[in-house]
């Protein structure tokens, strides 16, 4: 059954039908099975990998290292529950190493990430400092090349 | 200058392919798909890739010997024990060719003579039969059929052999059909085999690509060993078509002949390509495992599509392609493929491209993605059923 996430993860396009078809399975169970995953909260959600770049709309994103103090009895979770609620932020990983917490932003100018930062990440009391990271092109995105024309190249050829 | 009289007559009477046909058009009709394509879809491996390049920057641009990079062979010897349990030695049981199809070549010509015969189970791929023919030989197609699920059987194969018989091509897994031979029918034909002086030419290049069973060698059975020659490469394998590189392993004394032929030839493979071969070998296995699971994906979508459309469709256990049976439309196979073609802008492979006995036939690759794959099927449907 996890070949189904692995399908799922890699095009979350197909339906329950083709994947049942893909795996030679009965499409009831692949359908039990997706709603169980759902219900575990194995699978999260599904989502569109859209390359923004080649359409008008300005998108700006960044990486902010955060350093912050880890509260008594709630670790880093709480702190981390006071950032991801904001919109703005679209990830949010607990590092080990230099900082603590990464921080993804998305933001139609760099003005507003930048005011983002400093006025509601920077003035949350546990964060010590902040350094922010602003991304100038994607190559690779979720397991995708952004850049890619999926042209089929292979020649005429008497096989 | 009058050039019919001057090529040579051997050469004239071949006849071209029949897969290059329709894909001419192909390229010239917007929006038309094709599941024409025998080879993989995917690119190769960049750990490989990357082993090419970085022998390029080594300066490694020299020929090679004319068997190929011991290091190379070493590895194939290797393969071969680990993925099939068969032992050549690297010295003299094993030549580096420039694709399968080289070593085909090699081996039909290190072996036959004027008026020997070449026995051709069919449908298979094209090349077998010209190669005998441009060796003097004469190729006798052994008609396998759908209700045998595409194998060669001893009883078809004992009907066609005669005194002349030098060579028994065993095309599996197969192209077109996707036809296998198991343990059990490979000693059937050893069976017939085991009394007579015919040498095996077993061209296994879709080896690896098996679904549900691993593959099985005729030199796995081992009274066959010693008169079998093996023919494997690394386009299908591990998706590296345009390296063109291919190898054969086999007895010494043929081998030796066939290395003859190669040094006039060719001289040596590409080196380029035997360094990323090497690496293919030590650490491509779970390439393999990763494209043999996509085809299965696309196999099982592929047979699914053509039967809910109605055509009857072997279901193949082997390379990647559906060979469905096209008689319920009425039309011919080449009729079919190109009222197709021109209708529904799909391009197909009418099946008599792989000898008559592929009439009635057509045959779709699924080295294609599912997306068009699924498209391919749609527009295929409306064509059958008048949608």
């Amino acid at each position: 059954m996890e070949k189904i996430l692995k399908l799922l993860e890699r095009d979350a396009t197909l339906t329950p039908e083709t994947i049942a078809v893909m795996l030679g399975i009965d499409e009831a169970a692949v359908k039990a099975a997706i709603d169980e995953y759902k219900k575990e909260g194995v699978i999260i959600g599904a989502k569109t990998v859209i390359n923004w770049e080649k359409t008008p709309d300005e998108v700006v994103s960044a990486i902010i290292e955060l350093k912050v103090t880890p509260q008594r009895g709630e670790g880093y979770d709480k702190i981390a529950s006071n950032i991801y609620q904001y919109e703005e932020v679209s990830d949010l990983y607990l590092m080990s190493g230099a900082y603590d917490l990464c921080v993804k932003v998305e933001g139609k100018t760099m003005k507003e990430v930048a005011l983002f930062v400093s006025e509601k990440l920077a003035t949350i009391d546990e964060v010590i400092s902040t350094s922010t990271h602003f991304v100038l092109k994607n190559y690779k995105v979720s397991g995708m090349v952004v850049d890619t024309k999926k042209e089929d190249i292979r020649e005429v050829i008497s096989i | 200058m009058n050039f019919e009289n001057l090529v040579s007559e051997r050469a004239k009477s071949i006849k071209p392919s029949g897969i290059r046909k329709f894909f001419d058009i192909v390229s010239e009709m917007k929006d038309a798909i094709s599941l024409g394509v025998g080879e993989p879809d995917f690119v190769t491996p960049w750990h490989i890739r990357s082993e090419g390049v970085y022998s390029l920057e080594k300066g490694r641009t020299y020929y090679t010997s004319n068997a190929g990079l011991i290091e190379l062979r070493r590895e194939i010897a290797n393969y071969m024990e680990r993925r099939y349990g068969l032992s050549y030695r690297p010295e003299d049981q094993a030549i580096v060719t420039v694709g399968g199809s080289e070593a085909i070549d090699l081996c039909i010509r290190a072996l036959v003579n004027p008026g020997d015969e070449v026995l051709v189970p069919e449908p298979s791929f094209v090349c077998y039969k010209p190669c005998a023919e441009l060796a003097g030989g004469k190729a006798v197609p052994i008609v396998t059929k759908a209700e045998n699920n595409f194998k060669l059987t001893a009883d078809e194969l004992k009907a066609a052999i005669t005194p002349k018989t030098k060579l028994l091509v065993l095309p599996f897994p197969n192209n077109p059909t996707g036809g296998i031979m198991t343990r059990e029918d490979l000693e059937e034909i050893a069976k017939v085999l085991e009394n007579t002086n015919i040498i095996v030419l077993s061209d296994e290049i879709y080896g690896e690509l098996t679904y549900g069973r691993k593959h099985v060698s005729i030199a796995n059975i081992s009274s066959m060993k010693d008169r079998t020659v093996i023919v494997n490469g690394f386009s299908k394998t591990y998706a590296m078509t345009g390296w063109r590189l291919g190898f054969a392993v086999g007895p010494k004394e043929i081998i030796e002949i066939m290395t003859k032929i190669h040094q006039y030839a060719i001289m040596s493979s590409p080196t380029t390509s035997q360094y990323a071969a090497i690496e293919a070998l030590k650490n491509g296995d779970e390439d393999i495992e990763r494209m043999r699971e996509e085809y299965n994906y696309r196999r099982r979508v592929i047979v699914d599509g053509f039967r809910k459309m109605g055509l009857s469709c072997f279901e193949p256990e082997g390379a990647f392609y559906v060979f469905p049976s096209i008689g319920s439309t009425g039309l011919s196979s080449e009729e079919f493929s190109e009222k197709l073609l021109y209708s529904q802008k799909v391009a197909v492979v009418p099946g008599n491209a792989f000898g008559e006995s592929g009439e009635g036939f057509i045959r779709c690759s699924y080295a294609y993605s599912i997306e068009n794959i699924k498209e391919a099927l749609d527009r295929i449907d409306k064509f059958v059923n008048k949608k």
